[in-house]
């Protein structure tokens, strides 16, 4: 078809420029929300481009279509993105949102504990099979002493090491372990390859240490300094490890008929709510490691800190589990 | 020429596609690059405004700066792509945009995530997995695309198309022969019309040389389609006789 261009631009273009006009209130603000009577007056407007658009394309007109086909797209972009999202509400995010996906995705929440609790059953035995393996398993230099030594050194000192340096030492917990977090969730792209060598790894770590100090007859002590942030920070990293999976599970799609881009859009937002997730209880992990977890007998009973870490597993617990069910049963209701 | 070739195709209910161009790794690399240095940039910025802080609590102060180095690292290419329309400050620079596979809204989840991936992208060195992703599928998307449902597109807006700009308001011989006229438009391909529009609203970009020789190409089809009498068409330059053709053709006819 052989298009009478000059007058078919002048009758047209108008629109188009009202078009673009009735577009840039969304350009300047992501959260517009333009009234009924302008939403269907710029429907009619990109129906109205959308089919110049075919005119011009009919007439095969790349060039002169350019600048329809942008327009076009903006409009497209506004009117078919369905329901547009409110201002963020963090609370009821945090309430609702993130412990009702961590249920809906809870069998990859299963398949990280059974390979933390692997990784953790494999340190045990390399250390119970070879005491020297310590020297290669351990996480940090400082943990290469003889426990009952460091609980020692630890209790003389009642936390003159980390006094006046808690803030950094929480700043830098947080930084490292969300980053720690955020990798294993990324690593869910490398089919998840990469996700359980960082479950695994880490288990073998945890492993390791617990025998070393329940060997040395330190039990009291490694509660006392490990349940009140790793009731925090272990399920963090399971959880997002959780999204690695869910990545991973979506890149593999076994026994699925969806495209690829589809298993991954149909998921991205789980997998974005539980890797942010892991990050709330990493900040409250880093802080009670720092204020709480260094400070030992005398200052801080160790009875008093396993049953503060028990009462902190008990409530997480709690809040996975239950948190966010009346949002899911009127959900369903609706 | 992976550039030149790639589009991102989205075919609308009403039956019509628009495609918008792709962006190609190296400008990709390049904006990213822009990026890394703005983020160092800002990050210097953090530092100097949080000395004081230090200077008066050295644990409260270092910790901020620990957090914040972490915060802008993470969050500069989210907030930014959410809030500006896909882009970042490399972004825009380098006329980039981080679309929706769909052509729909970006979602925060999704820029986060695209985002986040990044840090498998960039392994084991100078973001080689990342590139080689890109390299191995037609929409050109690195490992946080695929997760997140990104592409990035070039995010040039054209100017609104002027039919005077084809035709340059010259007087036109041929419009006095109206049955030449009818015959030429009888006998055109739209393809062929669309060639000539396009060779028109190209001419600016063109090499002298071949653009001499385009317009020579087109001019002898047209005069094989149809034969104006010699003393309007003499004098013509082969682009001037495309110009005709084409106001024949698009201001006359439908």
């Amino acid at each position: 078809m052989i298009l009478n261009l000059e007058r078919f631009l002048a009758h047209e273009r108008p629109y188009w420029e009202e078009l673009d006009q009735a577009l840039q209130p969304f350009d300047r603000d992501r959260f517009y929300r333009p009234s009924l009577q302008a939403s269907l007056h710029l429907f009619d407007l990109y129906q109205r481009a959308a089919a110049d658009l075919g005119r011009l394309q009919e007439a095969a007109q790349p060039e002169l279509s350019a600048y329809l086909q942008a327009l076009v797209a903006r409009a497209y972009t506004q009117i078919h993105s369905g329901r547009r999202q409110g201002r963020f509400r963090p609370l009821h995010w945090l309430t609702q949102t993130f412990p009702l996906t961590f249920r809906r995705q809870w069998r990859a929440f299963v398949l990280a504990c059974c390979l933390m609790s692997l990784g953790t059953g494999f340190g045990v035995t390399l250390l119970r099979l070879d005491a020297d393996a310590k020297r290669v398993l351990m996480p940090f230099p400082h943990l290469m002493t003889d426990p009952a030594a460091r609980v020692k050194q630890e209790e003389k000192d009642k936390g003159k090491q980390i006094a006046g340096h808690q803030i950094e030492f929480s700043a830098s917990l947080m930084a490292n372990n969300i980053g720690v977090s955020f990798t294993s969730m990324a690593a869910g792209m490398t089919f998840g390859i990469v996700t359980v060598l960082i479950v695994f790894s880490n288990g073998l770590d945890l492993g390791a240490v617990a025998f070393d100090y329940i060997h040395a007859g330190q039990s009291k002590f490694l509660l006392g300094w490990l349940l009140p942030h790793g009731v925090f920070e272990i399920p963090a990293l399971l959880i997002a490890s959780q999204a690695g999976f869910i990545l991973a599970g979506a890149l593999i799609g076994w026994q699925s008929r969806l495209t690829r881009a589809e298993r991954l859009r149909a998921i991205s937002a789980d997998v974005f709510t539980l890797a942010a997730g892991s990050t709330v209880l990493l900040v409250w992990a880093g802080l009670i490691e720092s204020f709480v977890s260094q400070y030992h007998e005398p200052v801080l009973p160790y009875a008093a800190k396993i049953a503060f870490g028990l009462v902190e597993l008990a409530a997480l617990a709690l809040f996975l589990s239950r948190s966010g069910r009346a949002q899911a049963g009127k959900d369903r209701h609706d | 020429m992976i550039e030149a070739a790639l589009t991102l195709e989205v075919r609308l209910p009403q039956g019509v596609t628009f495609s918008l161009p792709l962006a190609g790794p190296i400008t990709r690399c390049l904006a990213f690059l822009a990026d890394v240095f703005i983020v160092i940039a800002l990050l210097s910025a953090l530092d100097r405004v949080l000395s004081t802080i230090v200077k008066l609590s050295q644990d409260f102060g270092t910790g901020l700066i620990i957090l914040g180095y972490f915060a802008v690292w993470t969050l500069y290419g989210m907030l930014c792509e959410y809030y500006w329309q896909g882009q970042t400050l490399g972004k825009w620079l380098f006329g980039l945009r981080v679309i929706d596979t769909a052509g729909l809204e970006l979602q925060f989840h999704q820029v986060a995530i695209r985002n986040l991936v990044r840090t498998i992208d960039l392994l084991p060195i100078v973001g080689l997995v990342g590139g080689l992703a890109m390299l191995s599928n037609r929409r050109l998307q690195r490992l946080g695309d695929f997760a997140g449902g990104t592409v990035v597109v070039r995010s040039h807006r054209p100017l609104p198309p002027h039919f005077e700009a084809l035709v340059r308001g010259r007087y036109n011989s041929f419009l006095s022969h109206q049955v030449l006229c009818a015959r030429l438009r009888q006998r055109i391909s739209t393809h062929i019309a669309a060639l000539a529009v396009d060779a028109l609203l190209r001419r600016d970009t063109l090499e002298d040389l071949p653009r001499l020789a385009l317009f020579d190409d087109l001019a002898n089809y047209f005069r094989g389609l149809v034969e104006f009498p010699p003393e309007h068409t003499d004098q013509l330059t082969s682009e001037q006789y495309v110009r005709n053709v084409v106001e024949v053709l698009h201001r006359n006819s439908g």
